[in-house]
């Protein structure tokens, strides 16, 4: 199994919320910092897209039911702070440290305005050269491993749902090689491999679907793959 | 095996700041601007950025120019990232992107379940009710309720394709083009274009 956050299929959310195309993106002040803050202290390049994920599915299962959206943000944010030696347990606890009128080491890496645009257009590709030859080609029958879960770290971070584990569908698409985030989540290098979108008729993966002729497409990567 | 070290961790760090999420956002950003890691300018420059420079037009811009060119459409079906960065709407969250295309016999719609993946390159930051618990469990395993909790109904004999956003890859629906407006330019076309529809819980607009 994997954690709290792998909600897809499960029942008792109720309806969905629609909001007119004219509200406003953020609801709070404090929102908007939120966001502005996770994106700028990852700029200092202290962990990867994939750490930050892994942080916010790893707050503990009652905050992670609880927090609004921005709150897991910031609560992982704070987190990897800590774990990553950027801040200590005292700093964010407000207690002043001798070393505070010091520069931090990482000061010099911060995001100025004039970075900002930069940064925000290049992104971060996830493609990659890889020696991992693909197994699988468009048409291809393929199942998903069960369980799902990381197989390179026990209850580590996975992109696959479990709601898709053990189901048999078909390659849809290559998207060429990718960054493994069951890899490069635990700082354990990004080992690139094929990506593939995987169609699933509605049928393999719910009891009850609504039509048989619905389907899911999720992107899968090949090591979560097995023929079928 | 090694194990997370999440499994078994000791009180999570961010249990040291206030609890209130504005005076914790508030503290962090303090803390984190004293100590020369975060500028405030640079904060402010990136939610002027997604507040008011990056947002749905990019979308509508690519659907509308989709839907009066044959060939841009063929294009951008075929390599998305090539033909978005062209027009300059490539940038975080949009480095890899698929657009697919709606017709009589396929609708589809995309979520992210694990998390709240999104083209923000060309939607920019997502709607609440896409990073909902509520959608988030749902559209999965019955698009066809959460596409009526939006007022959509499909005719008869059209199937839904979900697309599970998973990995860095990022969906744009293509919706199909509303009647009447064969004669449209492309700016009037982009008007006609929603949010909703881009990510296939709602359709392109009737022309007035």
């Amino acid at each position: 199994m994997t954690r709290i956050h792998d909600m897809g299929g499960r029942f008792g959310d109720g309806p969905v919320q629609p909001e007119g195309e004219d509200e406003p993106i953020f609801h709070e002040e404090w929102h908007r910092r939120a966001l502005a803050v996770t994106l700028a202290t990852g700029s200092l390049g202290q962990w990867n897209l994939d750490m930050s994920r892994h942080a916010r599915e790893s707050l503990a299962v009652p905050d992670y039911a609880t927090f609004s959206y921005y709150e897991k943000w910031i609560g992982a944010v704070a987190d990897l702070l800590v774990d990553n030696g950027v801040l200590t347990r005292a700093d964010l606890a407000g207690e002043d440290s001798p070393a505070d009128g010091a520069a931090h080491p990482l000061a010099g890496r911060a995001l100025t305005k004039d970075k900002v645009a930069g940064v925000l257009s290049r992104g971060g590709p996830t493609t990659r050269e890889s020696n991992v030859a693909p197994l699988f080609e468009p048409g291809q029958a393929v199942r998903a491993l069960r369980p799902a879960a990381n197989r390179l770290v026990d209850g580590g971070h996975t992109r696959m749902p479990s709601y898709v584990a053990g189901a048999r569908g078909r390659i849809l698409m290559a998207h060429g090689a990718h960054v493994l985030p069951d890899s490069n989540a635990h700082g354990l290098g990004e080992a690139p491999e094929p990506l593939y979108a995987v169609i699933f008729p509605a049928g393999e993966l719910w009891a009850a679907p609504e039509n048989p002729d619905d389907e899911v497409v999720l992107d899968l990567w090949q090591s979560y793959l097995e023929p079928a | 095996m090694p194990h997370d070290h999440h499994s078994h961790d000791d009180a999570h760090p961010h249990a040291l700041l206030p609890s209130d999420p504005a005076l914790r956002v508030k503290a962090l950003e303090t803390i984190l601007t004293r100590k020369g890691l975060i500028d405030p300018a640079a904060l402010d420059e990136i939610i002027d950025t997604y507040e008011n420079k990056i947002g749905p037009k990019n979308g509508a811009d690519v659907v509308a120019r989709a839907w009066s060119d044959a060939g841009f459409r063929k294009a951008l079906l075929e390599d998305a990232t090539a033909v978005v960065r062209d027009l300059g709407y490539y940038g975080r969250q949009g480095e890899h992107v698929v657009v697919v295309e709606n017709t009589p016999e396929t609708h589809n719609m995309v979520v992210c379940t694990l998390c709240s993946c999104y083209p923000w390159s060309l939607l920019g930051i997502p709607p609440a009710w896409y990073k909902s618990d509520a959608y988030r469990a749902r559209a999965v395993r019955e698009p066809r309720k959460v596409l009526a909790d939006f007022g959509v109904t499909l005719p008869e004999g059209t199937a839904v394709r979900v697309w599970d956003s998973t990995a860095e890859m990022r969906y744009l629906v293509l919706p199909m083009r509303p009647e009447g407006t064969e004669s449209m330019p492309v700016e009037q076309l982009a008007a006609l274009v929603t949010r909703d529809s881009m990510i296939g819980t709602g359709l392109a607009k009737a022309p007035a």
